[in-house]
Order: C-alpha cells, then structure tokens, then sequence
C-alpha cells in the first residue's frame, strides 16, 4: 500500500500507522560485502492503530511480533519501510529528537522481575523519567508519583521500598505505573500476562482496561495467549514468521477465521470444559527457520490446505471482507 | 495520613511486614532450624533399614499412589514454609489426576516429595505418607524408604517430565547419550546395542521424524517442542507406572501444547499407566485430566472428578478461578477477578487461607480453618459455605474414635 495514500486517510484518526516495515539481522559476518545471510525477523508488515483502541499482535514464539514492537519504538534501527506516529515518520526522526518523543510511546515488558532496577526504590523507578523529561514541576513532583502510583493499585507505603518485596502482579504494576507516568499515548505491552498467574492476569487486564477508559491510551498488545487477546484488543493481527496472515476486526476473525494458520492457532486453545471436544487442527512439525523460510508463502510447510501455487508465489495481504484481511492463495481470485 | 509519614516503616494494617526480621530473630531461627533439620537428616541417612519399616498396604489396591496427610516443609532462616500442608489424594491406575493451582501453592513440591527430591536440607517431609504401590505387588510407604532403595524406583518405575525442556536436558551430551544412560541404569543386563534400540524405539514411538539424526543431535539442535517430545520419551523407555508431568507444556507455544497433549494422552494409552498432570492453565486440566485437585496456599481447597470440578465448582476459589479466565465468546465487559493476592507462605494464618480474597467470606471464616465437606464420593470441598466444621474438630473426633 502506497505511503500517500495512508497518508490521505484521515491522519487525526490513526494514531499508529506501520507500512512496509522491515527488520533483518544479519547472521553471517565474515562474509564481507556479499552473500550475506539475513535472518528476516520482520517482513514486509503493515497495519494501522485507531487512537484510543488496542490492536493484538499474536502468534507463536519467534514470529517477529516482539521485534515489530521494539522496532516501532526504534529500539532496534528500521532495515526498511516507515513507522508513522502520530504524523511524523519516526524512522527519519534524529536521534536528538527522538528523545523528546520518547515519552509519548511507552512500553510494558514481559518479565517483572528483569524489567526493574533492583536497585532504585518503587518511587524512583516510577519518577526517573518524569523528572529527566519534566513532566510536572517540581513542586508537584512527589504527589505526582503518588497520584500515579495510585491509578495503578500501589500504596502510596511502597514508595521506598524496593523491587525484590514484590510479588510478580505487584511488579507488573510498577511497570505499568512507570509506563504510564510520563503520560503516553501509545503504550506497547509486550506479553506482560505471560509470566503472572490467572487470577493476578486477570487484576491486571483490569488495571489497563480501566486505565485506558480514563486516558485514553492506544495499546499495541502483543501476546500468544489468544484468549486474552480477544478480550482486550478491538483489532488484530496474526503473525507467522515474519508476515502479517491475517488482520482485522476481533469479531470477523475470531467469528470467522479465514486463514488455516488462524484456524489452526484457534483450535489448538484448549476449552475449560470438559465435555467440549474440539475439532482440533493439529499442526505438523515446527517453525521453519527464519534464515531460511520456505519459498512462496512461509505457511505451506505446515498448512494443511498447501497446493502447488503457494510454493511458487508469496500470497499478498488482501481484504476480504470490510475490515478483515487475508494473505492466502485460497482466497485470491486470481 | 500527612505526606511525612510514607517516609517511616510502620506497621500498617492488611500490609505483611514479617519480612523484615532483626538479625538477633534470624540467628535465633536458623539455630533452632538446624537442630531440627539435623534429625530428619539423621532419620534419611539410616544403613541397613529393614523393608518391614516401609512396607504398608494401600487403602485402595486399585490406586497406584496415595497421599496420605503429606506436610513438606521447609525450614529457612526467615521462618518456617509449609509448601505442603495436609495433602490427601490418589492417582488410580490408568487415569489422569491433574493438579491446579497458582505459582507457590505447593503443587510442584507435592510431587517432588512422590520422587523424595524435596531440596535439602532445608526442605523436609515432615508428617503423612505416600504409599506406593510397586510393580513387584508390594506397597511402599515413600516418605520413610531409604535413598538408595529409591534409586531403584525414581526413574524406573515414577518418571518425571520437567517443566523446562531446555535446562533439563544435559547440554554436554548427545541425546542418545542421555537416554541410553537410563536405560542402563534400571534394566538389567542391557548392553549396548539393546539400549540403543530402546532408545530409538521411544524416539519413534513419541513421532520424532529423523530418529537417527535426533539420537546423535545435542539438546541445543533441537527447537523447544522436540525437546520436550525427547523428554517425554526418556520418562518412557523403561515403562513406568506413573509420570509426572510438572507443566509441560508452559514453556510452549500453543500449536506445540497441542501436539504435545496429543502425544501424552496417546503414550498414556500405549503404556497402559497413570499420570500426575500438575499445571495452572484450567483449559489444560479440562481436556486432559479423569480427577481434578484444586490447591491453594499448600492445601487442598477441592477435588473431584473433571466434569464435577468444572460444570458444579464448590470454592470461591475455584469459581473465582474459571470466571477470571477470559473464555472464547465472552459477554461481560469487566474480567472478574479476585482481588489481593496469596498471603505470605510464612506465618501462615490459622483461619481459612482465602479469607481476605473470598467474596462470600463470613464471620466463621475469620475463626477456624474448614474442613473437607463431601458432596458426591469423589467430590470434596473446604469451606465453611457448606458446613461449619473446623477442620481441628475434625481431626480431634477423628482422634478419638
């Protein structure tokens, strides 16, 4: 999809728009010059946010959906394609003023008890940011903290404690509050439920629903835990080695999946019942390596409906229906 | 509150402060900790036991494993962890007994006390029993069987599949290494060559493609799903009775959990043995297991049967449990959760456990600490919500009949 034409679209809308974006690593390094091997974590993705919406990111592990995020952010340098946050092109964005911006883009990790400094105090972690991008003033410093601190469930008594006191959902809670602190608008939460346990992962999708209603923030939730995904995210997307499949409206994919990986990932969720018995499709061996990925569409060596076209030509991402698209040979006309 | 006093560390209400202990307290606790462990270590390390002293009988001659009032403790220098507190239930032959629960509830300790691998010295079985039923037809009562008597069993007869496939694989030696090595071990008069025909039997058996190059491949060649396809066939080659499978398939994606479950169910059939499937994923336990047990906070709260856990769920806490999970087609637009979190393994409190987390929690509930209440002859549940018998009265009447 051409670049203008995103751009044409109403730009107030869209808070997050991703075209085209690549991310390769190179792995072989002494092959100097040429024939170097890439390793394609992100290939060729595209997809937009509505502002004050949560967009899912799933698939399985490996899949480049952590390195779409870290990307975005510019965590990692851009390889090709452009990241449009908010109307300015954050891959041409200098380092200078990409830290002025910083703020406005946050992220929650996936592991609480490698994510914090285990040596600044809860009250630190949280106001380390808001002091270095002055965020209130001075004076308004400590009850800012403890405002925020406050929206998240943490008494304002753990203020001076330290990390090591905490359990993993209280954790979870400190990065959300840190995240949130220097007032984003668009937060990255990259697996953040995956290390918690049921009843706390519960807590804390209602912590960020709730702080989503009252500010407003625009969520990118990736996640391979699909049960959560659709009950947070109003968009989203499915990622297998490095493409996007299938994207579109939580209700059409989750109602109506089309393509067999989505099936597939959707089946193989297991049902807390136990006289459901689900026709599950049951996948064939492992991830292809990304070195590596089969010709043609990367799904076909483990897809059940594979026909000879799909090793010969790469299925592009098309709508199918309104808000709903598909990268799949059994669905293009021609 | 003024602003001044977040700055002091004072006892505060609902806040568990115990972990700040004065370095007199420590010293205190860990020398009377040392005097205990030196007795249970003194009791493990017996020569020449006799087998009279760990022979039992089996309640049930159909079970294969039961639980019998199993209390593991463990004795740190901040106190006293009850990671198990009371723990009854049994593993009938053939079946699936799935054991739910959060991080810390004492699922993984439960069935590390089965394989009398409890950490010590610090971790110690300190009351109950586990009563085993051999392959030879003799009963063992596990907690009181000498270590080098166990040798013969752990591996053998009770397997074990880890959580992690990466960090329970050796990454020094060859897989074909590692599983000859067991076979080996427990067989006798295995050579060689039969091992290694075993071992590629299970490989094939487990639906590895490329047996041959697998046996001869390091654990890091592998990617996660056949690792833990290869640690399922070592649990496998000398056919064991029970396998227990500590969350094996946490670490995996879900297209992976499903060929992995696939594989477990079919591999249960093929052997014709039982298994201990402990996880806290609630859609695992549904479509694995025959019998459900419910812990929380290192006790039982409920157990029964699959279809009686989860269509009749008795606890707060297992209701609370499968309303927090956000299901397929959900209708409400707020998850239910339950609020506050698990209370600190030490100093446990002496009335119910979940007390400041349950929704319908009344006055009783602060006093004592419920006991099993049964509803059907295989499901039983603590709480006070159907009936008020303390779980003292109990064992007290028990006593004395």
């Amino acid at each position: 999809m051409a670049v203008e034409e995103m751009k044409m679209e109403n730009m107030n809308d869209d808070i997050l728009i991703v075209s085209n974006l690549k991310k390769y690593y190179p792995v072989s390094k002494f092959a100097l010059g040429k024939n170097r091997a890439y390793v394609k974590a992100v290939d060729d993705v595209s997809f937009k946010i509505k502002r004050g919406t949560t967009m899912g990111l799933v698939g399985e592990s490996g899949c480049g959906k952590t390195t779409v995020g870290r990307t975005i952010l510019r965590l990692h340098e851009v390889t090709g394609g452009q990241v449009i946050f908010d109307g300015k092109d954050l891959s041409k964005v200098p380092k200078k003023d990409l830290r002025k911006m910083r703020p406005q883009m946050q992220m929650i990790f996936q592991d609480p008890y490698s994510s914090l400094s285990p040596r600044l105090p809860v009250g630190e972690i949280i106001g380390e940011a808001v002091k270095e991008h002055k965020i209130v003033p001075k004076s308004e410093y400590r009850s800012y903290i403890l405002k925020v601190m406050h929206d998240c469930g943490l008494q304002p008594q753990y203020y001076y404690r330290y990390p090591h006191e905490f359990s993993g959902g209280q954790r979870q809670r400190i990065s959300i509050a840190r995240a949130v602190a220097l007032k984003p608008k668009f937060i990255i939460c990259d697996e953040p439920l995956s290390a918690l346990d049921v009843s706390i992962q519960s807590q804390i999708i209602n912590l960020m629903k709730d702080l989503q209603e009252q500010y407003g923030y625009t969520y990118l939730f990736i996640s391979h835990d699909l049960s959560v995904v659709e009950y947070i995210s109003d968009t989203i997307g499915v990622m297998y080695l490095g493409s996007m499949m299938e994207m579109g409206d939580k209700k059409r994919i989750f109602a109506n999946p089309m393509h067999p990986y989505t099936k597939a990932l959707l089946s193989a969720v297991p049902v807390s019942d136990p006289d459901v018995k689900m026709n599950r499709i049951v996948l064939e061996g492992d991830i292809p390596s990304p070195v590596n990925p089969p010709s043609g569409c990367k799904f076909r060596t483990r897809c059940p409906n594979a026909m000879p076209i799909c090793a010969e030509k790469v299925p592009k991402l098309k709508e199918y229906e309104d808000e709903h698209m598909v990268a799949c040979h059994l669905y293009s006309q021609d | 509150m003024g602003l001044f006093d977040i700055f002091k560390r004072k006892k505060i209400e609902g806040v568990d402060d115990t972990m700040y202990l004065t370095l007199r307290e420590e010293r205190r606790i860990s020398k009377e900790n040392n005097r205990i462990i030196r007795e249970f270590e003194r009791a493990k390390n017996r020569k020449n036991v006799s087998e009279e002293e760990y022979l039992t009988q089996m309640r049930d001659p159909s079970n294969v494993v039961e639980f019998d009032n199993l209390h593991t403790y463990f004795f740190t220098d901040v106190g006293t962890v009850k990671s198990v507190n009371g723990v009854s239930f049994d593993i009938p032959q053939g079946k699936i007994v799935g054991v739910v629960g959060e991080s810390g509830c004492g699922k993984s300790v439960t069935s590390l006390s089965l394989m009398q691998l409890v950490q010590g010295p610090t971790g110690q079985i300190v009351e109950g029993s586990i009563r085993y039923q051999a392959s030879d037809g003799k009963c063992y009562d596990i907690t009181k069987m000498p270590r080098d008597r166990m040798l013969k069993i752990r591996g053998k007869e009770i397997a074990m599949i880890f959580q992690e496939p990466m960090t329970s694989l050796n990454p020094v030696f060859k897989i074909g290494q590692q599983m000859d090595e067991v076979i080996l071990l427990h067989e006798e008069g295995a050579t060689p060559e039969s091992a290694r025909a075993r071992s590629i039997e299970m490989l094939n058996l487990v639906g590895i493609a490329g047996v041959e190059k697998v046996y001869s491949s390091y654990p890091h060649e592998l990617s996660g799903g056949m690792r833990q396809r290869v640690m399922i066939a070592m649990a496998l080659v000398c056919n064991p009775r029970l396998i227990i499978a500590d969350e094996p398939t946490t670490a995996l994606d879900v297209t992976i959990q499903a060929q992995i479950l696939e594989l477990l169910r079919d591999v249960k059939n093929k052997i014709n043995g039982s298994i201990m499937f402990i996880t806290h994923d609630l859609g695992v336990i549904a479509e694995m297991a025959d019998y459900v047990v419910v812990m929380y906070a290192g006790r039982i709260i409920e157990k029964g049967t699959v279809r009686e856990i989860f269509h009749d769920p008795k606890h707060p806490y297992t209701v609370g449990l499968m309303k927090s999970k956000p299901g397929r087609h959900m209708t409400e637009d707020r998850l239910y959760s339950i609020r506050g979190q698990v209370p600190n393994p030490i100093n446990m409190p002496n009335h119910c456990y979940f007390y400041n987390r349950c929704d319908k929690a009344m006055e009783i509930c602060s006093k004592d600490y419920p006991c099993m209440m049964e509803f059907s002859p295989t499901h039983q549940a603590a709480c006070f919500l159907y009936g008020q018998n303390s779980l003292e009265e109990n064992l007290a009447k028990e006593e004395g009949r």
